[in-house]
């Protein structure tokens, strides 16, 4: 769910077009590079897109009683890297703006910042993180999705609250009340997001052992499986 | 498929249909005190949308979207055809691969 049409302020919407464009043009750079160099990793990037184009279509049912849907960035950000993921993430994004009215292009600039950038960077970072601890493959996977998901709307949940402060007890008061709304809705949808990329992380280590070689899924060194 | 994949898929399965017997108070408590009544099970950027309208009421959207679904059908019709090319595209990818890595056991 993210920042409806029109519903940040001019200033905002300004600012957060601007912090995400050069993430967005470094992505891109980033991406067509990365095919140049590994052609054979196209269906995988592919697998990625698809996969955040299908989760970010399903609107799931919450605990809170209210509907919102996970990103499905996490996995491309794992495979490919967080800043590969901005494109990816901007075109699911502009793509509901256009023809859905599900966000906005005056906020598209703050969704592709929660959506394709805190989340994807959250993801590779707890990933990493994960990896160091000793988690195992699976367990650092659920969580680098899950928290990527949840920073997401997190960050939303900020954007909001920064750009309508409470009358009386200001941004914090207003962002837990945003929060509430937002990054509630979203835990059991977050979970279920890390349990699908697992699935999906399983079936290409079983199937495209070769290509995942040369990413950071793989890139560390595996413990025999318990 | 493993039993792993199996458990997992029946994990994701219970969380999704879980919330819908869980909250079953119309609205839940959430709702009725946060951000005023809703529908059940309305979008999570609905009642954002209610909360900002409570922060700022003099608060004017300016900007509309430029097209809009003409109904809740046709709006479910391109959620469904977003998540169908997704679902597609992987379901290309496993049966590409598996077809593969057949392939290569009897080689």
């Amino acid at each position: 769910m993210h920042i409806m049409e029109g519903f940040l302020p001019f200033r905002h919407a300004l600012a957060w077009t601007a912090a995400s464009a050069p993430f967005l043009a470094f992505g891109l750079a980033s991406v067509s590079r990365h095919l140049r160099a590994h052609p054979q990793q196209r269906m995988l990037l592919g697998v990625s897109c698809a996969f955040a184009f299908l989760l970010s279509a399903l609107k799931l049912p919450s605990v809170t009683g209210s509907c919102s849907h996970p990103t499905g960035v996490g996995l491309g950000a794992l495979l490919f890297g967080p800043v590969a993921m901005v494109p990816v993430g901007f075109v699911v994004l502009l793509f509901q703006a256009l023809l859905m009215a599900h966000g906005g292009l005056t906020t598209l600039g703050a969704n592709v910042f929660s959506m394709a950038i805190v989340g994807p960077f959250t993801a590779y970072g707890v990933f990493r993180l994960g990896c160091a601890l000793g988690l195992g493959r699976s367990g650092a996977v659920f969580m680098a999705a899950c928290l990527g998901d949840l920073a997401t709307y997190v960050t939303t949940s900020f954007q909001l609250a920064l750009a309508f402060p409470d009358p009386v007890g200001g941004t914090w008061v207003s962002f837990e009340k945003f929060a509430g709304i937002f990054a509630l809705t979203q835990l059991p949808l977050a979970i279920t997001e890390g349990l699908l990329t697992v699935l999906v992380v399983n079936a290409m280590a079983q199937f495209n052992a070769h290509e995942l070689r040369l990413m950071p899924v793989l890139a560390y060194p595996r413990r025999s499986a318990p | 498929m493993s039993r792993k994949t199996w458990m997992l898929l029946a994990a994701v399965v219970l969380l999704t249909v879980l919330p819908l017997l869980w909250s079953a108070t119309p609205g839940a408590e959430h709702a009725t005190a946060a951000d005023g009544a809703g529908e059940r099970f309305e979008g999570a950027d609905a009642r954002a949308q209610r909360a900002i309208t409570q922060i700022a009421p003099h608060y004017q959207p300016w900007f509309r979207p430029v097209l809009e679904p003409s109904s809740n059908e046709i709006a479910s019709l391109l959620f469904a055809l977003q998540a169908a090319f997704g679902a597609g595209v992987i379901g290309y990818w496993l049966g590409f691969s598996r077809a593969r890595a057949a392939q290569h056991r009897d080689d």
